[in-house]
């Protein structure tokens, strides 16, 4: 049975290594942060852009951009510079799967 | 554990197939058949203490991510959701108080968070017990408080219990309403003086955004008059610049006046007693002192200079006490953390994430990130903003701000002034609706 066997791996890695694991839910909890201004999973009320269900490299690109200067602003040059490339690529991730 | 293997099964799928596998007679390693035993038994009650931009949030986002893992109480003593930030256009007369208010009716019928309208009181850390002023005493797994805080208006002579005729609004919600009727009220050719505290207090830049726009309806509506701002602080504390340009602009009508510790006041008369000079007001805005809510400081949570809660930043849990959260504008701030509902808000979400993670058995997510923007308005359409981000620092243990990110607005503009009202709907929504 293949959940056994699956069970039975976890089992001989073990949880504690868990401690310096990456959080199961990381991109989620990243994604998170942007929700105050970009709606809860990223769905906008509106005067803000929506990300839920854009493609990942479309939003990924526009961060980039933002970061470069590419695209003008008047906060997210700022905001994407406290966030690193693979926070970024897993922020752009989440929102693409939300419906 | 991998990062593959995480990735594959997540968390919840994983403590079905934990589950499943126990109920089918398979043998399970201790951790596992431990998490899935306390799945199987009663679901953890989470009681929250405060339905401000902390609280809410946290009852929105335990529910929305722990779904039926986690039954949420919120206590909260306010009928419905008063917005600090905007307040102040409720002030300068641009909005009314029912634009600034929000029902919590959403969190009960969509989130299935249990509301209880009322004060609590106490709290039993032994016993696990939050007591109320008039529901009794209620059990939790996990308490959150997001008390906000209080005044310590005894510190300046003559100030105690006379809010009503020096209002603070420092708290949205009949204290806004009282402060701009005294406004309104107040002759052509008045002084309106304000009294900021020295920081930390509840959101830096607010004080200096309310001058502006007092100064703006006056501007129209009483041009003789003047704002009188009394600042304990030696200089101005957030968005410097900027308010320095905003209040030029307004020449003679906002007067700033740094290094004034107010000493007492008389509440007859109006008049504020500072170290070196009497000042007669005709309306007096005091911001007193503040510390972390009442619950906290009296419940024996650690607290540093007297006032603010000193907490284990993966988890917010106060320092020493295990299942005790405490989060917003409590807090004895990480470097360079504003007190400000926005970042409360993400306190909320850090605290649910770590509170389901700990009750399957799993470990607080070890790299939480948080995030601030502020806007300001500096009269009824130009806003300016200021934003950082903060990085968890596995060596210093708290979050720090990333260098090189955030930042000011380059000038006041009405692009954020849209994006203004824009944030205060989402940010109110990503609590509430």
């Amino acid at each position: 049975m293949k959940l056994k066997i699956a069970i039975a791996a976890l089992g001989i890695v073990g949880l504690a290594g868990l401690a310096h694991a990456q959080d199961p839910n990381l991109a989620r909890n990243l994604a998170a942060t942007c929700a105050n201004c970009h709606g809860t999973n990223g769905k906008s009320l509106g005067g803000m852009e929506s990300l839920a269900g854009e493609p990942k490299e479309k939003l990924l690109q526009k961060l980039n951009d933002f970061r470069s200067g590419d695209k003008p602003a008047t906060i997210m040059h700022q905001i994407v510079a406290g966030y690193s490339d693979e926070q970024l690529a897993l922020i752009s991730a989440w929102f693409a799967e939300q419906k | 554990m991998t990062t593959e293997t995480s990735k594959m099964l997540k968390r919840r799928d994983f403590l079905k197939m934990a589950a499943v596998a126990a109920a089918s007679g398979g043998t399970l390693p201790g951790t596992i058949a431990s998490a899935a035993a306390a799945t199987a038994k009663a679901r953890m009650h989470v009681v929250i203490v405060g339905g401000g931009f902390g609280g809410a949030t946290t009852a929105k986002y335990l529910r929305m991510w722990g779904e039926d893992a986690v039954e949420v109480t919120l206590i909260e003593r306010n009928p419905a959701f008063v917005s600090c930030p905007m307040s102040n256009l409720v002030i300068g007369g641009l909005k009314q108080l029912e634009d600034i208010t929000v029902s919590y009716d959403n969190l009960k019928s969509k989130w299935g968070v249990k509301l209880i309208t009322d004060d609590a009181t106490a709290i039993d850390v032994a016993r696990r017990t939050v007591t109320t002023a008039r529901h009794g005493t209620i059990g939790y797994d996990r308490l959150v408080l997001s008390p906000g805080i209080d005044f310590v208006a005894s510190r300046i002579g003559g100030l105690e219990g006379n809010q009503e005729r020096i209002p603070h609004a420092w708290k949205a919600g009949p204290q806004t309403t009282l402060l701009r009727k005294q406004l309104e009220d107040m002759p052509d050719g008045g002084v309106f003086a304000m009294h900021i505290p020295r920081a930390p207090y509840r959101c830096p830049p607010g004080p200096y955004e309310r001058a502006c726009l007092v100064a703006n309806y006056l501007r129209q509506a009483k041009p003789k008059s003047k704002v009188l701002v009394l600042d304990a602080n030696g200089e101005i504390q957030s968005k410097k610049g900027l308010f320095t340009q905003a209040f030029e602009r307004y020449g003679a009508l906002i007067e700033y006046v740094p290094n004034s510790a107010l000493q007492s006041v008389d509440a007859a008369s109006l008049t504020a007693e500072l170290e070196f000079d009497s000042i007669k007001a005709d309306v007096l805005n005091v911001i007193p002192p503040m510390r972390a809510g009442n619950i906290a400081t009296t419940a024996g949570l650690p607290l540093v200079n007297d006032a603010w809660v000193d907490v284990d930043w993966l988890t917010l849990e106060a320092k020493g006490m295990p299942g005790v959260h405490v989060i917003g504008d409590a807090l004895f701030p990480a470097p360079a953390m504003p007190k400000s509902g926005h970042m409360a808000n993400q306190h909320g979400k850090v605290v649910a994430a770590a509170i389901l993670n700990l009750a399957a058995g799993l470990p607080p997510n070890p790299a939480p990130v948080v995030m601030n923007t502020c806007y300001s308005f500096v009269d009824g359409k130009n806003v300016i903003h200021v934003a950082s981000v903060h990085q968890f620092d596995a060596d210093k243990r708290q979050p720090m701000p990333v260098s090189g990110a955030g930042g000011l607005s380059a000038a006041a503009n009405e692009i954020e002034g849209k994006t203004a009202l824009a944030w205060a709907r989402n940010i109110w929504a990503d609590m509430l609706a």
